[in-house]
This record gives structure tokens, C-alpha cells and sequence, in this order.
């Protein structure tokens, strides 16, 4: 409340301010029958001086924003690759800063140094084909050495994953984020978009059985829809109506399609999709093991970013993308180098993907490999199949949920103070 | 045809050979120098709006969830509940704040504008090559410019998937509400827009390529018109790009075609879209959308390069490179689109060739920064309004320009893809060079366009407030982004949850950012009512107010139809005749002979 008073005293205060020089202005102004387009020595070496005040102003803001926040934000990367790509973007900052400064100092110095003097003429040199040269070749040599670097770095951080990386699907939606471990044979079990259910299925696994319980219910939403309609003694708009009738005809070409799917499944690799570990709110990572990330949408673009881990992709809906890294550090080890007790690492959305796009997060805990086997010793047990084949026992799931969401934090904890 | 009619009455005296209605006049006018502030009015106007918007969503980023009056009154209780921002107006106000300050001011305001008064002016011709199609331009942006406007104001709310709109959100109503009526409204009014900037485009190319005056030759040609010149052609190949990327996603949002939807569940709903590509849509969005940043910036550059010329005394450095850079830069913008694309999915050894192709842009634009400090060194420097600009566009394209080299590079890219730091990239290079270049436009040639002058110490305040208020908004940007705070984000509070440093860093430079932004938006209301202000009370303007060479200044002060009365002016020379040796003057315009043993540059 206090700053809004304050911004809205300055308001007021240089309006008022402005309409009284104008004022005054157009009065002088009369008063020495100049016009407009004659710009007098006054104001001209008062605009000179003025670019030399905003220089200083400018770089000013520049060294103090570089002092007071220069070096913190996402502070050092927690990731292998991420340290080389902040070792090369420092690189590139050096040598553009040093190109900001050089060049806006030019800029502004001739501008205070070469205004008008009476008397004074402008040199007549309209070109020199060396100095053109010069600034065409240097910068292009600069360039040559940016662009090798950069490449060598994205070749490296996109390049494949080595066989044995561990594999986890990251799976998105408005508004949050699910991960699906690939268990104990390290393979991500076969999707498909038209199996998800809220209730057993949300990623949409595809295994026989998750094929049959998908007909089924998508049989009982039809039957729903059909006696809906039917019903005589319901009455219904027609605008309601038409769009129940579109749903209906909408769900009978899926159901087609599920139909076809039914028949063409191989059952042979149904494994790899029940020994997946879903795990929902955090993702927990193992420290040096090198992970390969897929990632899928259910509805629209959204962004998977790492920011500590200098890592992102988008996640595109009706297609895979992947993404590799080597986690360097584990959330005990950056909450004592950044000093902050309740830091921890974080997956955020960064593609606008609806009203809520800013609240769309996932907690990453990375843990040392004593920890995390720990941790993963109890959460392989909560495979698909236990979750897809109990779903009906609804005492049992509700009891893997409390389990799973056992805030892990308490290990990072523990590992905190083992390290203290 | 229309050029020729008037040349043949041309000779006739002038006073009355056309009794016109004020319809006729001011309204569906064919001539190019009415066509062009109807361009500027319009641009005006939606430049207000777009600004407002900004200090609305602005507001919302620096004290989040605090009620405002400002916002109440501005948005109702619809879109700004107890003087809160909502959710979904505050991505529906990113939207279309960025979707006018591109396409309405940047696009239609500033090539609309200069192109239509000076490629005529500065080319020696009557008129357009068009003057119906001409008109028609215009009134293709006028009503674009509506129906843009008018979308702010439906129940739904106005497109709220960003000023890129990629689909699916911009499909799928069930995901957001402004991809219902809103969004429809916003390919309507792009769809309109596009048409009328393609027949402006195809209009302005015809004009420089058939109706220059004896003499003038492409390479006497002023670097204003070569930049509008290669400006129209970056639009005419590359809107239509745009245009059939809209009309497929009208296609997929009303006749259920699936080019960009696939495997998708929305809302409950399953879609039975399948095996489009919504990557396929970034590429038709962003072939249109990379050349678009040098449709909005070359014709700044023309500008500035004109009015830096002039008001240093001394000719511009390097004119044939000039002239170069600009073909290279509208050559390159073709083939570096995939940069914004680096982390959608799209494969890395692509990603790779567009690193390639974008660095090389580096080239020609440090070939023009360095030029325009040469042609500065040893002047007789006179700053006028349009003169502080045009050095304020030289030091915003820098800034902006050098971000660019670690955007461009896809590995950093990886880190800086989406947040603020791009933000203030391309508000830099792009957003405030060409505003800094349209107020240098506006400033240099409204003694042209309305025969008075604007008020200098005016112009003076207007800019510093401009410039400062400027940086002050966009410099801090950088710093928020390099501590990963992703842009079209509507409060941070999320960091709170994981970094507290961060969020207390990130929360004080937006007040800082805010701060300034205000600042800024007031200085706007000097600049607003010296324009309007001048337009009717102005001083009366000499004919040549800035002592230039080009042939505009040649014309009466008094606007005519067919521009010059008598013979059009013959050229003999380039145009940046400025304190040559031997000659009297510090400038000698283009239709004066050579003079007895004096060599043409």
C-alpha cells in the first residue's frame, strides 16, 4: 500500500512538473522566434552531455545488478553436462559483454564528442573498404569458435544415452506431473493414448488386460449415453442432446479402434509394462547415474525444465521426446552450497499451457546410491500390475498411496545429517 | 495507371483539379501520404492499447495477488475479481499485448506507415504504383485492427495461448477459455491482417521496382527504401506461410481436420484426432515468424540510417555494405526459423544447422552497428528528437543483438529457452529498436507528413524518459532470467516452495521492472499529446527543416496530389551528399547536377 502512495505521489508530482516546463517553454520559446527545426548550441551540448549520464547510468545499473544478482539465480549446475554448458555461457558472456561495452561505449562517446561546433565541418568519408573488412572478418572468426564450441556441447548433451542409463518416463498433463519408473528389466512398458483411465490406468498403459478394462468401460459410458437418450421420460435440450449423440459416435469410432487393438495385441512384452513404478509429487534421482528421460503429454505442449540440472524439452502430445542427464549432486550436497535449508531441485513447466501453467511442478529429491536403493528397494514393489489388479480393493490402493507419499524427505534428511 | 493520370494533369495547375469530399479525402483515400498517417493514427491507437495491457499484467507480477484499483477499473469483476488479475486474463493480456505490439504497431504501424509516405516521396513518383489497392491495404489493418481490439472484450475473453498460439492449446477450448470465440476472433483478424500486408507489400515492390525518376537508380536509392524494399519481400514470401498455418488450424478447430492434433485427452474428453503434428505448426508459425523479426527491424534500420546521416553531416558509412547487409540479413532470416525451435522435440542435428545459419546473422548486423559508430566519428553531430532516437535504436540493437549470440546457440539454449532472458532479448533488439526507430521516423518526417513541427524540448524529455525507462525495464529482465524464471508465468510464488533466494531476488527485480515500466508509459503521454498537439498547433514547417539531401524535401509543404507540381525532380546523385569538399553548403540534394569537375561518389 505504502509504494502504491509513493508511485502514485511521484505520478502526480511529475505531471504537474511536465505541464508547468511546458509552460514555461512556449513561452521562451515565442519569446526567441527560433523554430523548431533549429536546434540551438545549448540544448545540442546539453544531449551530448546527457549520453555520457546515461552511459554511466547504464553501465552503473549494469555492475550493480551484476554485484547484487550476477551470480546466484539457479546458482552451479548440478548435472555433468550442465557444468560444461555453464562453463561455455560464462565464455560467451565474457566475450559479449565485453562487445556491449566496447561498442555502446563508441556509441556514446563519439556522440558526446563529435556534436556540433559552430564553425565546424563533418568529414566527407563515406567508405574504406579495410576497416569494412576488418569488422566483417573479426567478428566472423568470433563466431567460428562460438558456433564449434556450442556444437560440440548440444551434440554431446542431445547425443544417446548409454545402454545401461536408467529409464524413466515423465508424463504431463494440466496441471502436474507423473513419473513412471521402468522397473526391474530398465524398459518402459508400450503406451497408448485410448487406454488411460482416471481410475487404474492414467498413463495409459497397454497390456491386454489394460485393453479389456478399457472396452469395458468405454462399453458402459456408451450404454450410459444410450439410455440417456432413449430414457422418454428424460427431457433433454437439443443442444444437449446433439452433443451427447456427438459423444456417443465420437466414442463408437474409439471403440472401434479398441476393438482392432484387441485383436493385434502380442501379449509376449505385457511384462514390461507391469513391473513399471508409477510415482507421483517427486521424482527421486540417484546421484552419478546417468538417467534417460521420455516424455509424453496427454493434452497440449508443455515444457519439462530442469533448471538446476540446465536441462528441457518439450513434452508434445502424440509423440516421445527424451532427454539424458547425469545427476552431479544431491539435494543434501546444494542445500549446503547454496545455504538454504529447504532448497530443493524442481521440475516446472515452461510452455504456457493453461491458466494454472504456473502452479505445474514436480519436487526432484537426488539422493547418494545408498539412499536411493533404499528408497527404491520399497518402491519397486508398487508395480503397475499390483496397482492396475488391486484397483478394485480400494483399501489397498489408498495404502500404497500413503506409502508412496511418505515424504522421502526424510531421507534427504537423514542424508543431511549424515553428512553434518 | 493511377501515377500516370496524374502526370498528365500534372501540368495543369494544381490548386483545384480535385473538388474532394472529405470521404474521399480523409477516409477512402488513394493517396499514399493519407494512406500513411491513417497507418500511423491506427498504429497509435493500438500501440496505447498494447502498452496498457502490459502495465496491467505488469502490475499483477510485481505485487501478485494484491488488490488494484487500476486493474479493477480497467478489467471488472469478470477478469480482475476484488482487484486481482485472474488466472486466464493474465496469459489473455500476454497475448495480445504481444500479438499488437508485433503485427499492429511493429508490422502494419511501422512498414504501413514510412513505406507508404516515403517510398513515393523518396523515389520521385506521384504516387503508389496502386492507389486502390493501396487504400485497400489499409483498410484490410483497420479492420484487423478491430477485430483484434474487439476481442478483448467478449465473455470467453481474448486468445490466451501466447502471441505464437501453438496448438493444441489453441485448439482445444476445453483446455483454456480463450481458445474459444477469442481465438477465433485472432485468426480472423490475422487472416485480414495478413491479406492487407500482402497487398501492401506486393504494392510497395512494384512502386520501387518501376516508378523511380530518371536518374534514380537502385543504387541511388536512399537505405530507407532499399529497407522497405527487402521488408516487402520478406512479407510477401513468408506471410503466406502464416496464412496457410492459420487456415489449418481454423480447419482442425472447426471441421475437425487433425494436421496439428494428436492422441489427445482434454477436459475428460478423448479426442479421436490422430497423427497430426502440432511440431508441424511451429515450423509454419516460426517460417513466418523468424522474418518477421526483420519486417519489424530493417525498416527501423532504414530509418535510422537516414536520420543518422543526416543530422551527423556526414554520409553514411559504407553505403554499399549497407545495402549488402540488408539483403544478407533478409536472406538469412529465411533460413534460421528452427532457433526457436531447439528444444520442441525437433531433431538435434537440425537444431544444429539453424545454430549454423542463425550465428552468421551476427555478421551483417555488426557490419551495420559499425558503420552507423563510423558515420558518427567526425561529424558535426545535431541532435535533434529523431537524431537521440535513431543513436537509442544503435544502442538497444546492440544490447539486444549480443544476448542474441547465446539464445542462437541451441546448448545454451537449453537452459535460457522460455524464460525471462529471452524476454528481454527480444524486447531489446526487436521491441524497443523498432519503437526507438518508429518515434526517430515520426519525429524526422512530421514536418512532411503534416507540414508542422513537433515540439523539440517535448521530444528531448519524451526520449530520455523513453530511453531510460526503457533499459530500466528490460535489462533487469535478464538478470531474472538467468536465475530460471520462466516467462507467461503469472506470479513466481512457486520458488517459494524450493528456493527462497531466488524468489526474493526474482520478486525485487520485478518491482524494479514494474517501476520503470510506469515510468516509461507516462513518458508516452508527452509523446501523445506533442503529436496530437503539433498535428493542429504546431509551428508551421519550412520545406527543408533538417537540411536534407533526399527528395522529399524537395517537394511543397503543403501536400499535393501527385507531389510535385510540374516536371518530378531528376536525380543526379546518391543521396548522402553531406559536407563534401568543394561544395558550398553541408549537404546537396539529390536533384542537383554535378558540378563542373566534381565526381559522383
Amino acid at each position: 500500500m505504502v509504494t502504491k502512495l509513493i508511485t502514485l505521489g511521484v505520478i502526480v508530482l511529475g505531471v504537474i512538473a511536465l505541464a508547468q516546463l511546458m509552460r514555461i517553454y512556449e513561452l521562451t520559446s515565442k519569446l526567441r522566434k527560433t523554430g523548431e527545426h533549429e536546434i540551438s548550441n545549448r540544448d545540442n551540448k546539453i544531449n551530448a552531455k546527457l549520453w555520457v549520464a546515461f552511459m554511466v547510468f547504464l553501465y552503473a545499473g549494469f555492475f550493480w545488478l551484476m554485484l547484487e544478482y550476477g551470480w546466484t539465480g539457479r546458482g552451479d549446475a548440478a548435472s555433468v553436462h550442465g557444468a560444461n554448458l555453464d562453463w561455455l555461457l560464462n565464455l560467451n558472456f565474457v566475450i559479449i559483454i565485453a562487445v556491449f561495452f566496447l561498442t555502446n561505449t563508441l556509441l556514446f562517446m563519439f556522440s558526446y564528442k563529435y556534436v556540433k561546433e559552430p564553425g565546424v565541418k563533418a568529414f566527407y568519408y563515406p567508405h574504406n573498404n579495410k576497416l569494412e573488412m576488418l569488422w566483417t572478418v573479426v567478428p566472423a572468426c568470433v563466431l567460428a569458435v562460438i558456433i564449434i564450441l556450442g556444437l560440440q556441447s548440444w551434440t554431446d548433451a542431445t547425443g544417446k544415452s548409454k545402454p545401461e542409463a536408467i529409464r524413466v518416463e515423465l508424463f504431463s498433463k494440466q496441471f502436474d506431473w507423473t513419473a513412471r519408473y521402468s522397473g526391474e528389466d530398465n524398459t518402459l512398458g508400450r503406451h497408448d493414448y485410448k487406454l488411460t483411465n482416471d481410475e487404474n490406468n492414467p498413463l495409459g498403459l497397454l497390456t491386454a488386460e489394460t485393453i479389456k478394462s478399457a472396452i469395458e468401460n468405454m462399453e458402459a459410458s456408451m450404454d450410459a449415453i444410450e439410455s440417456e437418450l432413449n430414457n422418454d421420460s428424460i427431457m433433454m435440450v437439443p443442444k444437449d442432446r446433439a452433443s451427447k449423440e456427438t459423444d456417443l459416435s465420437r466414442k463408437s469410432r474409439l471403440i472401434r479402434l479398441l476393438h482392432q487393438m484387441e485383436g493385434r495385441h502380442d501379449a509376449k512384452n505385457d511384462n514390461q509394462v507391469y513391473d513399471d513404478v508409477i510415482q507421483t509429487d517427486t521424482l527421486y534421482l540417484c546421484k552419478g547415474k546417468e538417467y534417460e528421460f521420455n516424455f509424453r503429454s496427454k493434452d497440449v505442449i508443455h515444457s519439462a525444465y530442469f533448471p538446476h540440472f540446465r536441462a528441457q524439452i518439450n513434452t508434445v502430445p502424440g509423440m516421445v521426446t527424451r532427454f539424458k542427464f547425469i545427476p552431479s549432486k544431491t539435494t543434501a550436497e546444494m542445500r549446503v552450497e547454496r545455504m538454504q535449508e529447504d532448497f530443493n531441485f524442481i521440475l516446472m513447466c515452461n510452455k504456457i499451457c493453461g491458466g494454472a501453467h504456473y502452479k505445474m511442478k514436480m519436487m526432484v529429491v537426488v539422493m547418494e546410491e545408498e539412499d536411493y536403493n533404499n528408497w527404491w528397494d520399497a518402491k519397486k514393489k508398487m508395480t503397475f500390475r499390483s496397482t492396475f489388479f488391486a484397483s478394485d480393493d480400494s483399501e489397498t490402493a489408498s495404502g500404497e498411496e500413503s506409502m508412496t507419499s511418505t515424504d522421502s524427505n526424510a531421507l534427504v534428511d537423514s542424508t543431511a545429517t549424515a553428512m553434518n | 495507371m493511377a501515377a500516370v493520370s496524374h502526370e498528365a494533369h500534372g501540368h495543369n495547375d494544381h490548386g483545384h483539379h480535385h473538388e474532394e469530399s472529405f470521404v474521399s479525402k480523409y477516409i477512402f483515400s488513394h493517396d499514399h501520404k493519407m494512406i500513411g498517417k491513417q497507418f500511423l493514427i491506427t498504429a497509435v491507437f493500438m500501440g496505447v492499447v498494447a502498452m496498457l495491457l502490459s502495465i496491467l499484467f505488469r502490475i499483477q507480477l510485481a505485487w501478485p495477488g494484491e488488490s488494484s484499483d487500476f486493474l479493477s477499473f480497467f478489467l471488472g469483476e469478470q477478469w480482475a475479481p476484488e482487484g486481482v488479475l485472474s488466472e486466464d486474463m493474465y496469459l489473455g493480456l500476454v497475448t495480445i499485448h504481444g500479438t499488437i505490439m508485433v503485427f499492429f504497431l511493429l508490422t502494419g504501424g511501422l512498414s504501413g506507415t514510412f513505406s507508404n509516405i516515403l517510398i513515393p516521396l523518396q523515389l520521385g513518383a506521384r504516387d503508389m504504383a496502386s492507389g486502390f489497392l493501396n487504400m485497400l491495404s489499409y483498410w484490410f489493418f483497420a479492420l484487423s485492427s478491430l477485430l483484434m481490439f474487439s476481442s478483448l472484450f467478449i465473455e470467453s475473453g481474448p486468445a490466451m495461448a501466447g502471441w505464437t498460439i501453438y496448438p493444441p492449446l489453441s485448439a482445444l477450448p476445453q483446455a483454456i477459455s480463450g481458445s474459444g470465440l477469442g481465438m477465433t476472433l485472432w485468426l480472423f483478424s490475422m487472416v485480414i491482417f495478413i491479406a492487407g500486408s500482402l497487398i501492401g507489400s506486393l504494392n510497395y515492390i512494384v512502386t520501387v521496382l518501376n516508378l523511380r525518376t530518371k536518374g534514380m537508380t537502385m543504387t541511388r536509392m536512399p537505405l530507407t527504401v532499399w529497407a522497405f524494399f527487402v521488408t516487402a519481400i520478406l512479407g510477401v514470401l513468408s506471410f503466406p506461410v502464416l496464412l496457410s498455418g492459420s487456415l489449418l488450424l481454423v480447419m482442425d478447430r472447426l471441421a475437425g481436420t487433425s494436421f496439428y492434433l494428436s492422441d489427445i485427452i482434454v477436459g475428460g474428453e478423448m479426442l479421436t484426432n490422430t497423427g497430426g503434428s502440432p511440431i508441424l505448426f511451429q515450423h509454419l508459425f516460426w517460417f513466418l515468424g523468424h522474418p518477421e523479426v526483420y519486417i519489424v527491424l530493417l525498416p527501423a534500420l532504414g530509418l535510422s540510417s537516414e536520420i543518422i546521416s543526416t543530422n551527423s553531416r556526414k554520409p553514411i558509412f559504407g553505403y554499399r555494405a549497407m545495402i549488402g547487409s540488408i539483403l544478407a540479413i533478409g536472406f538469412l532470416s529465411f533460413i534460421v526459423w528452427g532457433h526457436h525451435m531447439f528444444v520442441t522435440g525437433m531433431n538435434p542435428f537440425l537444431g544444429s544447422v539453424f545454430v549454423f545459419t542463425t550465428l552468421l546473422i551476427a555478421i551483417p548486423s555488426a557490419v551495420k552497428v559499425f558503420n552507423y559508430i563510423t558515420t558518427l566519428w567526425r561529424g558535426s553531430i545535431v541532435f535533434t528528437p529523431a537524431m537521440l532516437f535513431a543513436i537509442g535504436l544503435v544502442s538497444t540493437f546492440i544490447t539486444g543483438g549480443v544476448t542474441g549470440i547465446i539464445l542462437a546457440d541451441s546448448a545454451l539454449d537449453i537452459t535460457t529457452h522460455d524464460t525471462y532472458f529471452v524476454v528481454a532479448h527480444f524486447h531489446i533488439v526487436m521491441g524497443m529498436s523498432a519503437v526507438l526507430g518508429m518515434f526517430a521516423g515520426v519525429y524526422h518526417w512530421f514536418p512532411k507528413m503534416y507540414g508542422r513541427m513537433m515540439n523539440t524540448r517535448l521530444g528531448f524529455v519524451h526520449f530520455w524518459i523513453t530511453l531510460i525507462g526503457a533499459y530500466g525495464v528490460f535489462f533487469p529482465m535478464h538478470f531474472v532470467g538467468l536465475a530460471g524464471a520462466p516467462r507467461r508465468y503469472y506470479d513466481y510464488s512457486v520458488y517459494a516452495n524450493f528456493d527462497g533466494d531466488s524468489y526474493a531476488m526474482i520478486m525485487d527485480l520485478n518491482v524494479i521492472v514494474t517501476m520503470f515500466a510506469i515510468f516509461a508509459a507516462l513518458g508516452q503521454l508527452l509523446f501523445l499529446f506533442n503529436f496530437f498537439y503539433s498535428i493542429y498547433r504546431g509551428p508551421r514547417s519550412v520545406q527543408n527543416p533538417w537540411k536534407s539531401n533526399t527528395l522529399e524535401w524537395t517537394t511543397p509543404v503543403e501536400h499535393i496530389h501527385g507531389n510535385w507540381p510540374g516536371e518530378l525532380p531528376t536525380v543526379h546523385r546518391w543521396p548522402y551528399d553531406y559536407s563534401k569538399p568543394g561544395a558550398e553548403d553541408d549537404f546537396i540534394p539529390q536533384n542537383v547536377p554535378l558540378a563542373d569537375g566534381e565526381e559522383e561518389h
